[in-house]
């Protein structure tokens, strides 16, 4: 196979990752990286932290710059892919331009889910997904007295952290009955939950929005399910995404919860790839059932397994999944999956907030969510990358240490 | 503007201007040094940014704080210089820095 052509859409984090790891593993073919986003690829999680916060400049955002994507030859070019044409190998551009590929790679990432409640139009009701979001929310925030945060995800917490923080009242609105409730363990959610009313930010759980009042074209309140009036001059919302697949599907790509892959991130046609936010991939830490994950470390490890593969070197993809969150003083990072779990044994001290709570399934541990304890996350890394695995009876053991166990069994 | 030195694990020597501010990990990305790879993004949660500080200038360096210490423990080859190079803010007083790069940061 002769790749003398390899087309990117997306030029976010895994878009960007696998151009640069492509010439990293020495490919000398032409690379296009095709972003309907303005400016250089950057990297989205201080956006709903640091950045929004004013800690850190938007040069800190880029990966690279300007010179690195014309030294290493990778052509950056602003505008939207509309449709794929996989019969002739080309990728359309809105401004009509057709590109020719041998390998197209499909990162077109995902979209905030839109609130869809009367008012939702309205000046002062933002998501957080790009640079211009942030841009525009970060004004705002400093100057806010009432903010209401729709949806207690990572992005909504992360976000009514850093409005607490520049003294804003806080409310946040939550279908669920506790915090980061798809993604973190009941143990977990309680600590961050009372950490965020520590910093003063208050909760509504079971409870949703009903609508979104105005006065003069600018929010001023919001209504919840129940009936009442939450006075607001900012409403963030974090209510999940929705994967970019239209070009896929229309170019009757498989789509399932996002566009579909196989173990090798190859979509239903073998000469396009799919990854990142947008890919649901078999996952060996997931029992090995189709997963759509949006991290960066899901972004970068599938980048390298294409960029590799492409280079002739094709391997499955098992990484082990992890993330972090940044929330006020409190850093989460969890390694695995913890869907499903049965059982659990906490290390640590939930009372100054330092713990890690281990989740098992069938004895086996399939996960540990680390708040403010690095060495038990990076050790959880390696515990749960290789043989042998650790049972709940040990963990429970006392005085047991997962840094310790890690040492000591090492294969 | 402070001037790093950063020493590939092959030896290839780069002089990097940095912007005060900054930290070690972006002002050597940005200028293109191959070696840190950074997968976090600077957030301190990957451990993927390892450097070895020069001797001569272990002690004028800040010390790591007990995040970047625990994570270090599982970076590849840690030493006693051992640092993360996204937690090292560039000052006046790191002008002239020189840091030596693992073989691999996995
Ligand atoms: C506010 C925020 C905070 C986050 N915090 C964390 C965190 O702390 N830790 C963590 O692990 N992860 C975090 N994430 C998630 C992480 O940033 C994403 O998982 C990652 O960016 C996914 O990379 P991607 O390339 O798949 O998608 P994206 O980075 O979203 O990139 C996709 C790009 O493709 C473009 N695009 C889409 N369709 C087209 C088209 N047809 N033509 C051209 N371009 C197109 C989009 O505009 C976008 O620029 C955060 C995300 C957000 C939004
Ligand atoms: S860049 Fe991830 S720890 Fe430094």
């Amino acid at each position: 196979m002769s790749l003398a052509s390899i087309v990117i859409v997306g030029a976010g984090q895994a878009g960007y990752q696998v151009a640069a790891s492509l010439r990293q593993e020495g490919h000398t073919g032409r690379i296009v990286l095709i972003g309907d986003e303005p400016g250089l690829p950057y990297q989205r999680p201080p956006l709903s932290k640091a950045y929004l916060l004013g800690k850190i400049a938007d040069t800190a955002l880029l990966f690279r710059p300007a010179d690195f994507f014309a030294t290493q030859n990778i052509e950056l070019i602003h505008d939207q892919a509309t449709a794929i044409d996989r019969i002739n190998r080309r990728v359309l551009l809105a401004s009509g331009e057709a590109l020719s590929y041998d390998h197209l790679v499909l990162a077109t990432g995902a979209h905030n889910r839109p609130l869809a409640v009367p008012g939702a139009q309205l000046e002062g009701v933002f998501g957080i997904k790009t640079k211009l979001h942030a841009d525009t929310l970060a004004p705002l925030v400093h100057a806010a007295r009432d903010v209401v945060v729709v949806g207690a995800g990572f992005i909504g917490l992360e976000f009514a952290a850093v409005a607490a923080a520049l003294g804003a009242n806080v409310h946040v609105l939550e279908l669920g009955d506790r915090p980061m409730a798809r993604a973190v363990s009941r143990e977990m959610s309680e600590v961050f939950r009372k950490a965020h009313e520590g910093w003063g930010v208050h909760f509504d759980f079971r409870q949703g929005l009903a609508s979104i009042e105005s006065d003069n074209g600018k929010v001023c309140a919001v209504i919840t399910s129940d009936g009442r009036r939450l006075p607001a001059d900012l409403v963030v919302f974090g209510i999940g995404v929705i994967a970019n697949v239209q070009i896929a599907s229309e170019a009757g790509l498989h789509i399932e919860n996002g566009i579909k892959v196989d173990a090798h991130l190859l979509t239903s046609d073998p000469q396009i790839s799919a990854l990142g936010d947008v890919a649901c991939f078999p996952c060996l830490h997931n029992d090995q059932q189709p997963i759509r994950l949006e991290s960066v470390q899901n972004a970068v490890d599938q980048a390298r397994c294409i960029a590799a593969r492409l280079m002739g070197k094709p391997a499955a993809y098992e990484a082990l999944p992890w993330f972090w969150t940044d929330q006020g003083a409190l850093k989460l990072q969890i390694a695995g999956l913890s869907t499903g779990y049965d059982s659990s044994v906490i290390v640590g001290s939930p009372e100054t907030s330092q713990l890690s709570v281990l989740c098992f399934r069938n004895d086996q541990l399939i996960a540990v969510e680390s708040c403010n304890r690095p060495g038990d996350h990076m050790a959880a890394r390696k515990i749960l990358a290789r043989a042998p695995q650790l049972t709940a009876a040990q963990a429970a053991a006392p005085g047991f240490e997962l840094k310790a166990w890690e040492v000591a069994n090492r294969p | 503007m402070p001037v790093l030195t950063l020493i590939e694990f092959n030896g290839t020597e780069h002089r990097v201007n940095a912007d005060i501010g900054q930290s070690v990990m972006q002002a050597a990305n940005f200028a293109n040094v191959p070696g840190l790879q950074a997968d976090c993004g600077g957030a301190c949660s990957c451990a993927t940014c390892h450097a070895f500080i020069d001797d001569a200038w272990l002690a004028r360096v800040p010390a790591a704080e007990e995040t970047e210490s625990d994570m270090l423990d599982y970076a590849c080859g840690r030493a006693e210089n051992s640092r993360l190079t996204c937690q090292l803010i560039v000052s006046d007083a790191l002008d002239g820095l020189v840091l030596r790069l693992p073989e691999s940061q996995y």
